[in-house]
């Protein structure tokens, strides 16, 4: 179980720019595609908010991935006194 | 020295939380219901700067304000205690939902109206935030050794009872005064009548004590310094935050929204199912599955909190395709025969100028349209609506919509027919019910043991902001998004009436892959460190 928990924190690592860069294409996508005026700032908007919360978690998927890695999570703690 | 409570003290703690924590989920969920109206009354008619607030309210509140709210209402509560932030936040929640129920018409104070409503709806997101990480660290503190999960549970059904609640008020207020009052003044009843339960929740919240834990800590002189700083820069806290958020709390954010919310909506706009009946299932679904949050957040006290959570998301990744099929395979009208049919009333006819929709004409029957038709000069569409009821008991608008062009010698164009406004016959009405009721028993898996799960997972003196952060997360940005990403699926090639599904179906399946993997079914007994 171990090896597989490290082994995964690849995948969790990759799954963070991945998902961000296709959350940046779909963005440029729907936002080139609305139509210009006030549909396309609106589309823009509210991408704009997507994008904005979405990054610190993809960056927290890498953080959690690399935790992973190195084996942070191999064995929870018990108590609060080992955190 | 011996923090176990009696029974009759928890009860009361238990009551004051869940009744503050249900009263801002009560404001919460009524701006959403009365949306429609809400935009109509003080946002202007001009369709596109209406669109940019609503965007700001509706993103900004959920998305951004919202775990803001977790980070500063967190940080206050591991300062200064539980008590006095939870009081906090219930009276911005109260405070501003009654504000915008005072708030003039756009006709009368113009783009005031509308900014007024954006920056009140910020207050109300900031003020859920801060709110649910305080009730529930509130009563688990108070909450005796494997008990805590099923004395959490009754904060867990607050958000569901809120929903409850403000679909009631509205329907109630709605029924008192008529549709046409409602509409004019009526929709402002559900936010003043907040003032009255949030002081009485004030009042109730008031004579509460501080929880014996964070008093302990502060006479001990041990609570943090920097709240902030130890929840997310030390890393053996900021590992748990991580694991809360992905293990746990965003596959229950994205089952929490499926069950409650998009399968109203979808039951409402895919299945075009009525509007009052759609509403009925939900209130149906709800008022059976309530009760299993206390049921499934006791059972965590015997059986550990991972696996109830994780078999709901299981459930909901296996079911939820299944589950809208059949949504949608019983509302699907469109092979009605002959012999199914006991009645089909006169057509109604509306004719509309094309380019020119001041010029609506409402006509009665299918001659005196012909004849009108004539007389017009230019391009119209003619929408003619029949209701077909059958022998089962059920009904249905169909609406044909047609093109004439004021070239006769252009064919007329014929729109596909759409079928909406269904009432459902009896069984299949009951049906749909047990469907929600599912998805909703499905949500008091995940959501029921959760607050024990998330106190559990933090020590006491940064627990408020460690769990309120990963808990707004997963509930706010991952649930939220479930229209707006399903939508988004829904805009790619090929997709069905069932793409949206993938992405709560996404989500679930990854954080039950990382929940299974990676959580720990051991529950510490001992949250008073």
């Amino acid at each position: 179980m171990k090896a597989l928990k490290r082994t995964l924190g690849i995948v969790w690592i990759l799954l963070g720019p991945i998902s961000t860069i296709f959350m940046f294409w779909q963005a440029w996508d729907k936002i080139s595609t609305a139509p210009a005026g006030i549909d396309q700032t609106n589309t823009a908007l509210q991408w704009g908010i997507i994008l904005l919360i979405y990054l610190p978690i993809a960056a927290g998927l890498v953080i959690f991935g690399k935790y992973a890695l190195a084996g942070e999570f191999d064995e929870l703690p018990t108590n609060s006194e080992e955190l | 020295m011996n923090h176990e409570p009696k029974t009759n003290n928890i009860f009361k703690v238990i009551g004051a939380s869940s009744l503050g924590t249900l009263i801002e989920w009560y404001d919460f969920y009524i701006f959403g219901s009365l949306a429609t109206i809400i935009g109509s009354q003080l946002f202007p008619s001009d369709a596109g700067a209406s669109a940019l607030i609503n965007t700001l309210a509706i993103f900004a509140a959920g998305f951004i304000v919202r775990p803001f709210g977790a980070l500063v209402f967190g940080r206050l509560g591991d300062l200064i205690g539980r008590k006095y932030t939870f009081l906090l936040t219930l009276v911005l929640m109260g405070g501003s939902t009654f504000l915008i129920g005072l708030i003039p018409s756009y006709q009368s104070i113009g783009y005031a109206a509308p900014i007024l409503v954006l920056i009140l709806r910020l207050i109300q997101g900031l003020a859920l935030g801060g709110e649910y990480g305080g009730a529930a660290t509130y009563v688990a503190e108070h909450a005796p050794k494997g008990k805590r999960g099923f004395f959490t549970s009754w904060i867990q059904t607050t958000a569901t009872l809120g929903l409850f609640l403000s679909l009631g008020v509205i329907v109630i207020t709605k029924n008192i005064i008529g549709a046409e009052q409602f509409a004019d003044w009526g929709w402002r009843v559900p936010f003043l009548l907040s003032i009255v339960l949030i002081l009485v929740s004030v009042y109730i919240r008031m004579k509460m004590h501080e929880s014996p834990l964070f008093s302990k800590l502060k006479s001990e002189g041990n609570i943090s310094k920097n709240p902030l700083k130890e929840s997310f820069s030390k890393k053996s806290n900021f590992k748990m935050v991580l694991l809360a958020l992905f293990g746990a709390a965003m596959g229950q954010g994205v089952v929490w929204y499926t069950g409650q919310f998009y399968a109203q909506s979808f039951i409402e706009n895919t299945c075009k199912v009525d509007f009052n009946d759609s509403r009925y299932m939900l209130l149906w679904g709800i008022a059976f599955a309530t009760p299993f949050f206390v049921v499934f957040g006791a059972w965590s006290d015997k059986v550990g909190r991972k696996w109830i959570m994780l078999t709901g998301m299981l459930l909901g990744v296996l079911c939820y395709r299944p589950i809208y099929q059949e949504f949608l395979d019983r509302t699907d009208v469109s092979n009605v025969t002959p012999s199914e049919i006991k009645e089909v009333s006169a057509p109604t006819i509306l004719r509309t100028a094309i380019h020119d929709a001041a010029h609506t004409v409402d006509l009665h029957n299918a001659s005196t349209a012909v004849k009108t038709i004539k007389h017009e000069s230019g391009d119209s569409l003619v929408t003619t609506t029949t209701i077909v009821s059958l022998v089962d008991g059920s009904s249905f608008h169909k609406v044909q919509v047609d093109t004439l062009y004021a070239d006769a010698s252009k064919a007329i164009g014929h729109a596909p027919v759409l079928y909406k406004d269904k009432k459902l016959a009896s069984n299949d009405f009951w049906v749909f019910v047990g469907l929600i009721f599912f998805q909703v028993l499905l949500v008091t898996m995940v959501y029921g043991p959760i607050a024990a799960f998330l106190v559990e997972l933090f020590p006491t003196k940064i627990r408020y902001t460690s769990m309120s952060l990963p808990y707004h997360i997963g509930n706010g940005v991952f649930g939220g998004l479930v229209p707006f990403v399903a939508t988004l699926i829904a805009s790619f090639k090929g997709s069905t009436p069932l793409s949206g599904l993938w992405y709560p179906i996404g989500i679930a399946a990854l954080c039950f892959v990382i929940g299974t993997i990676y959580l720990s079914n051991k529950r510490d007994e001992n949250v008073n460190d």
